[in-house]
């Protein structure tokens, strides 16, 4: 919901991985995403914390077990926004070109 | 012997109200603008689901019934390929989750009992985000995200 956040949040190799983790199995518990991390669970919380902040990851209560999954909405509405807007153009700009040298149009 | 299955939760915060998401999943007419696809059915817990495409075919994609709904909070219903519809085995489950959140809505999908690995598990995992990105830009917009949209070709 909040661009800056996501951005954030992308901006370190960590919390890529840890996306990168939940993608490959996703609703894993802290110890199981620390399995593949080499750093402390304090650390691994605090970089999970960012990821549920910019809402890159929910959690979900399974009896005592703590589940994360990973959330590719804000991802999606970045590349709407930041990605697929600027494919168009250039789609349409290779499509002008075509038209141009291919005499399309008459 | 019990099957692996898997699960996905997807959230998204919607500047509107719960009546309206509700609506956005539940009514055809509004469905359809940002979804391309129609969900219809009376909405009566033990009642069918259909998914249609909303196009001249008219294609039922997917079928279900109504697990529980209590509008405008929580909808669960079964899901399942038209074409499988005949195998329990194929049948996985989606919740929504409606609640408001400071200004917005919280909408939760949580699309579970999942066989791992299958064909529907993958589908779904690239439709949902696409599905609630264009949601969202609907309702706070008035328009959704072409979810079929193809590049511009010659």
């Amino acid at each position: 919901m909040d661009a800056d956040k996501v951005f954030k949040a992308l901006g370190d190799p960590t919390r890529r991985r840890l996306l990168d983790l939940l993608c490959e199995k996703n609703g894993q518990t802290l110890g199981q995403l620390c399995e593949n991390l080499d750093m402390a669970r304090q650390s691994a919380t605090q970089h999970l914390d960012l990821l549920e902040a910019a809402n890159l990851v929910n959690t979900v209560k399974r009896g005592r077990e703590k589940l994360h999954f990973i959330n590719p909405v804000p991802l999606h509405d970045i590349y709407e926004r930041w990605v697929r807007k600027f494919e168009r153009q250039r789609l349409s700009l290779l499509h002008d070109l075509k038209q141009e040298l291919e005499g399309g149009d008459q | 012997m019990t099957r692996e299955t898997t699960s996905f939760v997807y959230v998204t915060y919607i500047r509107s109200t719960p009546q309206k998401v509700f609506e956005a999943i539940t009514r055809p007419d509004v469905a359809r603008r940002y979804w391309g696809h129609e969900n219809v059915s009376d909405w009566k817990a033990g009642s069918k689901w259909e998914h249609i495409r909303a196009n001249d075919e008219r294609t039922v994609e997917l079928v279900g019934k109504v697990v529980e709904i209590s509008p405008p909070t929580r909808l669960v219903m079964t899901w399942a390929n038209a074409s499988q519809a005949d195998d329990p085995s194929q049948y996985s489950r989606v919740t929504f989750a409606i609640e408001e959140y400071d200004t917005m809505v919280r909408l939760t999908v949580t699309h579970d009992e999942l066989e791992a690995g299958s064909g529907m598990a993958k589908g779904i995992s690239q439709g949902w985000p696409a599905v609630l990105s264009s949601m969202k830009s609907f309702l706070e917009t008035g328009s959704g995200i072409d979810l079929f949209a193809k590049p511009k070709s010659a």
